[in-house]
């Protein structure tokens, strides 16, 4: 049976949206005769002269008088290896809500760009929200190329634009097409006008793209929805909980933890659909269980693992989508708040700041948001909630904003985590002067693919270093891993926390005077950016030292095996293998096979520091 | 069911159907199920019996009846509302043409579709009914693929394209004030192909006039009607006997059969996954007025 994907359409204005579905499910034959003939008769009716694709989703009224798309629409089609629901969302500014609303659960976002006009405000807009709602796949579609003579310097020239842009997002998985929609090229099938493309056509990319893993099979959440008590003889001692497992595994036996109340139980008996048992439930499988001990539990309630518990707290700290032009948001208003499967109201704390999603700068002071404005905001809520970070868990980390008097949704929310206010932890200042410590700190972070010789280069330099007299520790990513991130996989969630805490490590270690050797894998450029920014913010020496050691040679050392197992099919998401490594931009030093052995490529950092 | 924790599309359609489900009897005061024995609306009863079970489905069904139904239709609905114990609500068209408050069309061409919206808010507001699931899908029409899981309706029942809610993640708003309700879409996501693969995966009973069966018939406008008593034939118009089946199954007045052999749900998946037309294109004389006739008919109140 095929998989389903979820894709998001956006981009700006006549940027072809309508027209790029349009063709997806023409060149697909997902179109059926009688919808073809009524776009033929009323593109023939407005005197076109051949049939406007875009008619087949601008289906309101207002829409088809106005030539453009007003709500989300959703599209179905199929081919022989997936099922594709398509949200077509609006282009225009003033629908920005719309995108979100199209956008929240996709797999994969499309943002289309005019390749004459290149990246606008719009583009950036869509792309920072798709990376705001943590899509995990961006492809970003070059279109109208048979407008620029099917240019590739033209093509290269916007790719880099974005490229620059996606920069400063959390954009993990980022993939450019060349396209015209209007006449289907590199839409369903590959053309011929375009020999230097060597990608592959936008639908075969679609089949193809890997999202089983960008799921959180961890962290095991199952919010409590309803109970279901069947008044019935036969079924008389029946108490089954329901709800849709909103991440990890859940199993029978399993000993979980009910939360708020933090009572433990084990689990009786999961139960799909219909009654039917099954051994394990993982997202986003809507489930009933049983539980050993008789425990109150009802909706708004969780079930977790004992040692792997959500965040509980009252005062969370997130970033808002406004969403309604009604009303604005402000400090001190009162809203409810719909969290999983609870509702509680809340209170708007403090507005940090705007963002302007053009230049992604933080606008302050700032005393309110309006439509389709984001800002950071805390709240704090009359109940408690139990939550993750947006970024490690969709379900757990999203909530919306309810006007209580109209009911009208307001906002939506990703919770970034708690208040920093919240445990009243503010950055105690030392006495101690960075200037009057012995030694200058500075982090030196060592990246490549797994078996590149980055640990064996770093414990090189930590000997240098240490027989120099210069304090100098290694922080390596493996032994980091028997400690203190031993609670991590290696899920690109888990990854990106993993790289942000040994970040944060070094920073401190930097600030301590010591020189950390941080060498990891660390396979995203966002993941490596946010470190380095975050240290030159507090006035600390950052190096990238990128082992570019080709994957052939890595695959040939392979010393713990990892490679074989991934091309076995045994590990999934394997960096280099199936999971791409992205190749540091600005690294300050690049240290290549032909540099010399480990202890000549120690020596060129040495040289580098000028020590 | 699953292999390397990944569910199948059939699974990840049931389970967002569940979900909502759920999310309506957890959170609404007085919901109803539009239950009319077509097809989504079985696969509606199904999935919901399958949220609640063991329990009993904590909510009545509603049959919104124009009087001009197939006789196999109301058989199948009567008997099922037995079997599963379940509270039928019938809410009559013909009432209202009898107390004055709608007026029949006339002509040979007339049909009760558009009556159906009156009675149907009639209803709501008279039980106060706060939540209607129906088994519309986005893929049926391009009013429908703009609609979103959880509609909002105002107090005269009326959808407003540009008032929608945004509707994010799993979270469904809805909150509403006296008067207002909601509808509410479960089968959203699924397509006419979806529908009749979990039929077949199912094993779920239909009205016996989705399959394969020999029957009297009349060519109207490129459309073959069943020659039931509802239905006048205009001159010219010479019933001939055809094997046909229905692709969707309402007033018999605007709805046609296709010509087919598919005798049970594994033939129909057959025939459906290579048709070339839409369920409504063949066999909806109603939406056929207009390119906005459904997006109007929505704006009245309609489902």
């Amino acid at each position: 049976m095929s998989q389903l994907l979820r894709v998001a359409t956006a981009g700006s204005v006549d940027d072809g949206k309508s027209t790029l579905i349009g063709r997806l499910l023409y060149d697909s034959k997902s179109i059926f005769e009688d919808q073809l003939d009524a776009v033929e008769r009323t593109s023939r009716e407005r005197g076109g002269d051949t049939a406007d694709l875009a008619l087949l989703t601008d289906g309101l009224r207002a829409e088809r008088e106005q030539g453009i798309t007003i709500d989300v629409a959703h599209r179905y089609f199929a081919t022989a290896e997936r099922k594709f629901i398509i949200a077509d969302t609006p282009g225009h500014e003033q629908y920005t809500r719309n995108m979100v609303t199209g956008a929240s659960t996709a797999d994969v976002a499309l943002i289309l760009v005019d390749a004459r006009a290149g990246v606008l405000e719009q583009t950036r807009r869509h792309a920072f929200l798709a990376s705001l709602l943590g899509i995990p796949h961006l492809v970003l579609c070059i279109n109208k190329m048979d407008l620029v003579d099917w240019s590739q310097a033209r093509f290269d020239e916007v790719k880099d634009e974005f490229r620059d842009f996606a920069a400063k997002l959390d954009v993990r998985d980022l993939t450019f097409v060349p396209m015209s929609a209007l006449d289907g090229d590199n839409v369903v099938h590959r053309t011929q006008r375009m020999p230097w493309y060597e990608g592959s056509s936008l639908l075969h990319h679609l089949e193809d793209v890997h999202i089983s893993s960008d799921r959180n099979l961890i962290d095991a959440r199952l919010p409590i929805q309803y109970v279901i008590r069947p008044k019935q003889a036969r079924y008389q001692d029946f108490r089954g909980y329901a709800g849709t497992v909103a991440s990890g595994v859940f199993k029978t036996g399993d000993e979980v933890v009910v939360l708020p109340s933090g009572f433990s139980t084990r689990i009786k008996s999961v139960r799909g659909p219909g009654g039917v048992e099954m051994p394990e439930a993982f997202a986003p499988s809507a489930i009933c269980v049983e539980l050993e001990d008789d425990i109150d539990v009802g909706r708004g309630h969780m079930l977790a693992r004992p040692n792997n518990r959500p965040l509980v707290g009252s005062e969370i700290d997130a970033m808002v989508c406004w969403l309604t032009d009604e009303t604005t948001l402000h400090v001190g208003e009162r809203y409810l708040v719909m969290h999983t499967t609870a509702t509680t109201p809340a209170t708007v704390v403090e507005l940090d700041y705007r963002l302007d999603v053009n230049t992604l700068h933080r606008v302050t002071p700032t005393d309110a948001l309006g439509i389709n404005e984001i800002g950071r905001v805390q709240i704090r809520t009359h109940s408690p909630l139990l939550f993750d970070p947006y970024r490690r868990n969709r379900v757990t980390g999203s909530f919306l904003l309810v006007d209580e008097r109209s009911g009208a949704t307001v906002a939506a929310g990703m919770i970034t985590g708690p208040t920093p206010a919240s445990t009243n932890v503010v950055w105690s200042t030392s006495r101690v002067d960075r200037a009057q410590r012995a030694t200058k700190g500075a982090t030196i972070w060592i990246t490549g693919l797994s078996a590149s010789g980055k640990s064996t280069i770093a414990a090189e330099l930590e000997r240098l270093l240490v027989a120099s007299g210069r304090p100098a520790y290694r922080l390596d990513g493996d032994n980091l891993r028997l400690g203190l991130n031993s609670d991590l996989g290696f899920s690109k969630a888990d990854r990106a926390e993993n790289v942000r805490r040994v970040g944060a490590v070094a920073e401190l270690m930097a600030d301590a005077g010591l020189i950390t050797l941080a060498c990891l894998i660390s396979p995203y450029r966002s993941d490596r950016d946010a470190i380095r920014r975050s240290h030159e913010a507090a006035g600390l020496p950052f190096y990238e030292v990128f082992v570019d050691t080709p994957i052939e040679e890595c695959e040939k050392r392979d010393p713990k095996g990892m490679y074989a197992r991934a091309r076995a099919g045994e590990i999934t998401g394997f960096t280099g293998v199936d999971d791409p490594y992205e190749v540091p931009e600005h690294a300050e030093l690049v240290l290549q096979p032909a540099d010399g052995d480990l202890a000549a490529q120690a020596g060129k950092i040495m040289e580098l520091l000028g020590w | 069911m699953s292999t390397m924790y990944q569910l199948t599309h059939l699974g990840a359609l049931e389970a967002e159907a569940v979900h909502i489900f759920r999310e309506v009897a957890a959170t609404a005061e007085r919901p109803v199920l539009l239950f009319s024995g077509g097809k989504d609306s079985v696969v509606m009863l199904h999935v919901a019996a399958k949220a609640f079970w063991p329990a009993r489905i904590p909510f009545s069904v509603m049959h919104i009846d124009t009087g001009h139904n197939f006789d196999e239709v109301l058989a199948f609905r009567d008997a099922t509302a037995q079997a599963s114990g379940i509270d039928l609500i019938v809410a009559s068209v013909q009432d209202d043409i009898d107390a004055g408050r709608t007026v029949e069309e006339t002509g040979p061409r007339a049909t009760r579709n558009r009556l159906q919206t009156a009675t149907l808010l009639r209803a709501i507001a008279d039980r106060r009914f706060d939540a209607v699931f129906g088994g519309a899908r986005r893929d049926e029409e391009k009013a429908r693929a703009k609609e979103r899981i959880f509609s909002f309706r105002d107090e005269h029942g009326q959808w407003d394209p540009r008032k929608q809610r945004p509707e994010l993640w799993q979270l469904y708003n809805g909150r509403h004030r006296q008067g207002e309700h909601f509808r509410v879409f479960p089968l959203s996501n699924w397509t006419e192909l979806d529908i009749w693969q979990y039929i077949a995966a199912e094993d779920i009973a239909l009205p016996s006039i989705y399959y394969a069966h020999r029957r009297q018939v009349i060519s109207r406008d490129g459309m073959l009607l069943a020659a039931t008593r509802f239905v006048t034939p205009a001159d010219g118009e010479e019933p001939f006997e055809s094997l046909v089946r229905f692709r969707t199954v309402g007033d018999a007045t605007c709805t046609g059969c296709v010509e087919s052999s598919a005798a049970d749900a594994d033939a129909v998946v057959t025939e459906i996954a290579t048709t070339r037309t839409t369920e409504r294109g063949a066999t909806r004389a109603d939406d056929r007025i207009s390119e906005t006739g459904m997006e109007d008919r929505k704006k009245e109140g309609y489902f």
